[in-house]
């Protein structure tokens, strides 16, 4: 822990975070100057809580700034931070304002982070390096991070808005949470509403109170929908869609002034947001109640109340008071720091980067990133060059895909449109020199996956222009199929062709399996399966058999792995030729099943499970990893990667006594001996006196740690031990898949966590990060957040009751990286931390069974299994030399 | 090759010591050894049934050719070339069934039966085998 004392502790901030008095972490003007910065951190200041700022900040804690930072966060909402996109969904009842809470006040303090929510800034003097809170407070700061946002831009319309910014009675803007309330609470009982503006947010907010029962009128200045986005073409389309939803559309209507009436009606509200423009409450703040609108043409609309979704303006005043430069937003460089200063940082709406203040959420994404990776000092050449920004949504509805230029700027700028206004649909691309500039899709996105990556990344078109607006007579991923050429390698594996898996198919065989059984075609390490399914259905002309085979746990038994193991159990099946007796058609056994159904009878039975040697695999028959000589590798234990000179003496010995050609450090952090004569296996591993170390099976295999606490300057956590015993404690456990595991001391990664089957992170606080479903081999993934635990223990136990639920649950062969996704981080979350099937209590139960039931498979040694366990299969051949190292 | 006597004796595959220290160039050509080994029908005694656990294989080396013979489950014998012409895996080494077996280095697929390979590799032999009254597996090459 490096929090120090005045920064709110993990036990005690939780209540305090949202309500800390002025005097916490801010002191008085007069204090400011020679106060030191806390604990030797640096003091960094946050102006602004939304969005942009927090995802700013969670990317300084990624990048280990918890320990260069002491961090303040003011914010100008007296909440935590939400998700200001989903305000809509709020509106329309979609989402209660729960679900859209992104941090809580108990992650500010956690992450020993003082959130000064309701607190505004409105000074920054540069100088003193303070900046002024409204209650004349000062801050001061060593860095500083402005992410001020937006706020709605209320248009000069005669009795919209008071002199002081104030709205009447019944006129709301749509930008935070209060206006939100605001709005939900007035419309109750309201018959009509004007909304001002036909944008995305304007929409939006139509389609939202027409929730509560209100007839909705659209007031849009602009002659277009969504004029930012749309042509003149597509933004008719939309308003038809719209219309049909039963909001009235005024385009190109321009509203003279606001009808206000006197109020009388003593409606009571709570006036929290004082001055705040654009904070409506519904309340008249003496201005009067709005009741319609008159529009330049004179004619009026009577409504009850008016939403004003006119647009964004950046918030600059903290820039502007500060001396910075400010142009419509406050003008950064590519470090997104501003101009003028080099401790003052700048991101989100507020910023203006080469020109472009973006109002999006990607591109926030990206500035955050570059700030993050440049204020921590991770990379102080990240740079952020600008965003491409496409939007994809439902508006109202209507499926919107937006991206670049929405009308052709050049006589030369090629368009392809294709308009179909019956059932909505609109679809426009333009290109220039053959690179896709915009695109537009209304009604029908499909394609917008791909039009997006070619907008993106400038990929080369298709000739046939039309292939960018539809799948033409065959899915999209076919036609990679189809344009591949005949003599592309598919399996880089085995190498086969597209040519071999066509021919095999016009040869007859029409099943997926059938075909990668006949050419090997996926059957090396599988990251090609999907592309082999691909071609076997194109060359299949749609006549490819459907596999009944494919949801079977092993081939030669008819049923799905829940069915196969109720039927074991209910029948008392505990060998593998009983399983075959009782299940298999005709109780015909099959070579390729029966590792798979050990496996499976071991987990099931554990210590009960009756071993037939027949049914392993020649790996666990032996204990050790064929070569491609006949040779074996012995792997034995070092659990988390410490190992002893005593250790590595014997190691040595051993090497020397046996002739091994090649000692390797393996990836896991273990030592490999390659090429042991299968005869030498026991006398090996009792002259190493070292138990297994699992390199061999579909088990629980390894875990990798880094150096830790001990040794580590960075280190938060005692990565090696912790990951010394989870080895310890689960290690060659069979599984349906290898499992290679990792203990992170910090979130460096350095021991790969991020990337293995189950990952175990480190973070500041004493607190463990577990990730399950990593990959780093041929297909790579980075493992989903499981849970943040506050002990090893914890670790321990959740990573058991992971590994039985995923030995229980997964396919044969079916690694973490395909299991987890397939049945969804939140579902597992939901069993194994909330217990919410309400077994939790099973699962640790059974593979503590597991674990009783565990042998050191080397001690065999003492006496064979079988005859002529370890006699040789190779017994004159001279096969392919293996080099001697 | 091996015209000997019409009942040799075989020598059990761990008094060879395994191939990766052995420098001698007998038996290199796994793929052309096949036609060789066939005609000459004489009778070898390999050894004792008990010697091959049920559903595994135990190699043989029989003059200059090596014979994994499997013991199939319900005690059915098989003899088969004992490399795998794909590239050189040990096929005693692999998991079988009572039609096929499978090399445990590529997973390459043979019938125990014709020596045909379902999965395209190159046939291997297959030789006669029988269980003598005696207990003793007789193979004839």
């Amino acid at each position: 822990m490096t929090i120090t004392e005045n920064v709110p502790g993990t036990s005690t901030a939780a209540s305090a975070a949202s309500t800390v008095p002025a005097s916490a972490g801010v002191v008085p003007a007069q204090r400011a100057h020679g106060r030191t910065p806390a604990g030797g951190r640096e003091r960094l200041v946050v102006v602004g809580n939304g969005m942009a700022g927090m995802r700013a900040v969670e990317e300084i804690l990624a990048r280990h700034g918890g320990d260069l930072f002491d961090i303040t966060v003011f914010g100008d909402e007296p909440y935590g931070n939400y998700n200001r996109i989903l305000l809509s969904n709020v509106l329309a009842g979609a989402d209660t304002e729960d679900e859209i809470f992104l941090n809580t006040p108990e992650w500010y303090a956690e992450n020993g982070i003082r959130l000064r929510a309701g607190a505004r800034v409105t000074g920054l003097d540069r100088y003193a390096r303070v900046v002024t809170i409204e209650d004349g407070a000062v801050a001061p700061y060593d860095k500083l991070i402005i992410a001020t946002g937006s706020r709605s831009f209320i248009p000069p319309i005669k009795g919209l808005a008071g002199p002081d910014g104030r709205l009447p009675g019944g006129v709301f803007a749509f930008r935070t949470i209060d206006d939100c309330r605001a709005m939900i609470g007035f419309a109750e009982g309201r018959r009509t509403a004007a909304v001002i503006g036909g944008g995305l947010l304007g929409l939006e907010a139509a389609r939202g109170l027409q929730t509560y029962g209100l007839e909705v009128h659209v007031i849009d200045a602009a002659p277009t929908l969504m004029n930012q986005q749309l042509c003149a073409e597509a933004g008719g389309i939309l308003r038809r869609g719209v219309e049909e939803l039963g909001i009235t559309v005024h385009p190109g209507a321009r509203t003279a002034q606001i009808l206000l009436a006197d109020d009388e009606t003593g409606h009571e509200t709570d006036d929290q947001t004082g001055g705040d423009a654009g904070g409506g409450t519904g309340e008249s703040a003496g201005l009067g109640r709005a009741v319609g609108l008159e529009f330049a043409d004179g004619s009026r609309l009577d409504v009850d109340m008016i939403v004003v979704a006119a647009g964004i303006r950046p918030n600059v005043d903290i820039g502007l008071r500060g001396g910075l430069t400010v142009e419509r937003g406050i003008v950064t460089d590519d470090q997104m720091r501003s101009v003028d200063d080099p401790d003052i940082y700048v991101v989100g709406e507020c910023a203006q980067h080469r020109g472009q203040v973006y109002g999006l959420v990607a591109p926030l994404w990206e500035q955050a990133t570059v700030l993050a990776e440049h204020i921590t000092g991770s990379d102080l050449d990240a740079a952020y060059h600008g965003s491409k920004t496409a939007t994809k949504l439902k508006v109202a509805g209507v499926a919107v895909a937006a991206m670049g230029l929405k009308d052709a700027e050049h006589p030369d700028d090629e368009v392809v449109r294709f308009v179909e206004p019956r059932r909505g649909v609109y679809k426009s691309v333009i290109i220039r020199d053959g690179k896709l500039v915009g695109a537009t899709l209304l009604g029908d996105t499909a394609k917008s996956a791909s039009l997006i990556q070619a907008f993106d990344n400038g990929l080369p078109l298709p000739d046939e222009r039309l292939q960018l607006l539809f799948d033409i007579g065959l899915p999209a991923a076919e036609v990679g199929a189809a344009e591949m050429a005949d003599d592309a390698q598919v399996c880089n594996c085995n190498g086969v062709s597209k040519g071999k898996i066509v021919a095999c198919v016009k040869g007859g065989m029409k099943t997926v399996p059938g075909v990668m059984n006949a050419t090997r075609a996926g059957k090396g390490c599988g990251s090609c399966k999907l592309l082999v399914k691909e071609i076997v259905e194109w060359a299949a002309d749609g006549e490819v058999e459907e596999d009944l085979s494919a949801n079977w746990y092993v081939p030669g038994v008819p049923l799905d792995k829940p069915a196969l193991m109720a039927a074991v159990r209910e029948r008392n099946l505990r060998s593998v030729s009983a399983v075959f007796a009782a299940l298999a058609p005709d109780g015909k056994e099959d070579a390729a099943s029966k590792m798979a159904l050990t496996s499976l009878l071991r987990i099931v039975w554990g210590s009960d499970f009756i071993d037939e040697r027949d049914g392993r695999f020649i790996n666990d028959r032996v204990h050790a990893n064929i070569q491609k000589d006949g040779t074996f590798s012995v792997v034995p234990m070092i659990a988390g990667g410490v190992t002893s000179p005593d250790e590595l003496r014997r190691i040595a010995d051993v090497a020397e006594k046996y002739d091994v050609p090649m000692v390797k450090i393996t990836g896991g952090q273990r030592i490999d001996l390659l090429g042991v004569r299968k005869e030498d296996l026991p006398k090996v591993w009792a002259d190493l006196d070292m138990p297994s170390g699992h390199a061999y099976g579909k088990s629980f295999r390894t875990v990798k740690t880094c150096v830790g606490k001990d040794f580590c300057r960075f280190g938060v956590g005692d990565s090696t031990a912790l990951g010394v015993a989870i080895e310890q404690r689960y290690h060659g456990l069979e599984s349906p898949g290898k499992l290679k595991l990792a203990v992170n001391g910090c979130p460096r990664n350095c021991a790969e966590g991020l990337i293995k089957d189950v990952g175990v992170v480190a973070i500041d606080g004493g607190r463990w990060e577990i990730y399950i479903g990593g990959a780093g081999g041929a297909h790579v993934r980075k493992g989903d957040l499981l849970a943040t635990v506050g002990s090893p223990e914890e670790v321990m136990m959740l990573t058991g009751r992971f590994l039985q639920y995923y030995r229980e649950n997964a396919k044969w062969l079916e690694r973490t990286y395909t299991f987890v996704p397939r049945v969804g981080i939140e579902k597992i979350r939901a069993v194994i931390v909330d217990d919410a099937e309400g077994i939790a209590a099973d699962l640790d139960a059974r593979i503590q069974e597991s674990i009783d039931a565990y042998v050191d498979p080397w001690l065999e040694r003492e006496q064979p299994a079988t005859a002529g366990q370890f006699r040789t299969s190779l017994p004159l051949i001279t096969l392919p030399q293996v080099p001697v190292r | 090759m091996s015209a000997q006597s019409s009942v040799a004796t075989a020598t059990p595959a761990d008094a060879s010591g395994s191939g990766r220290d052995k420098g001698s160039p007998v038996g290199t050509e796994a793929k052309s050894a096949r036609p060789a080994l066939t005609g000459t029908g004489a009778v070898h005694r390999l050894g004792l049934l008990r010697e091959i656990p049920v559903g595994e294989a135990r190699v043989y080396a029989v003059g200059d050719a090596q014979i994994a013979v499997f013991r199939l489950r319900g005690d059915t014998l098989r003899a088969v070339d004992a490399v795998c012409p794909h590239a050189g895996g040990p096929l005693a080494d692999g998991q079988a069934d009572a039609g096929v077996v499978i090399c445990p280095l590529h997973a390459h697929v043979f019938s125990l039966a014709t020596g045909e390979s379902t999965s395209g590799a190159p046939p291997i032999g297959c030789y006669p085998v029988r269980l003598a009254v005696d207990g003793t597996i007789e193979l004839t090459l």
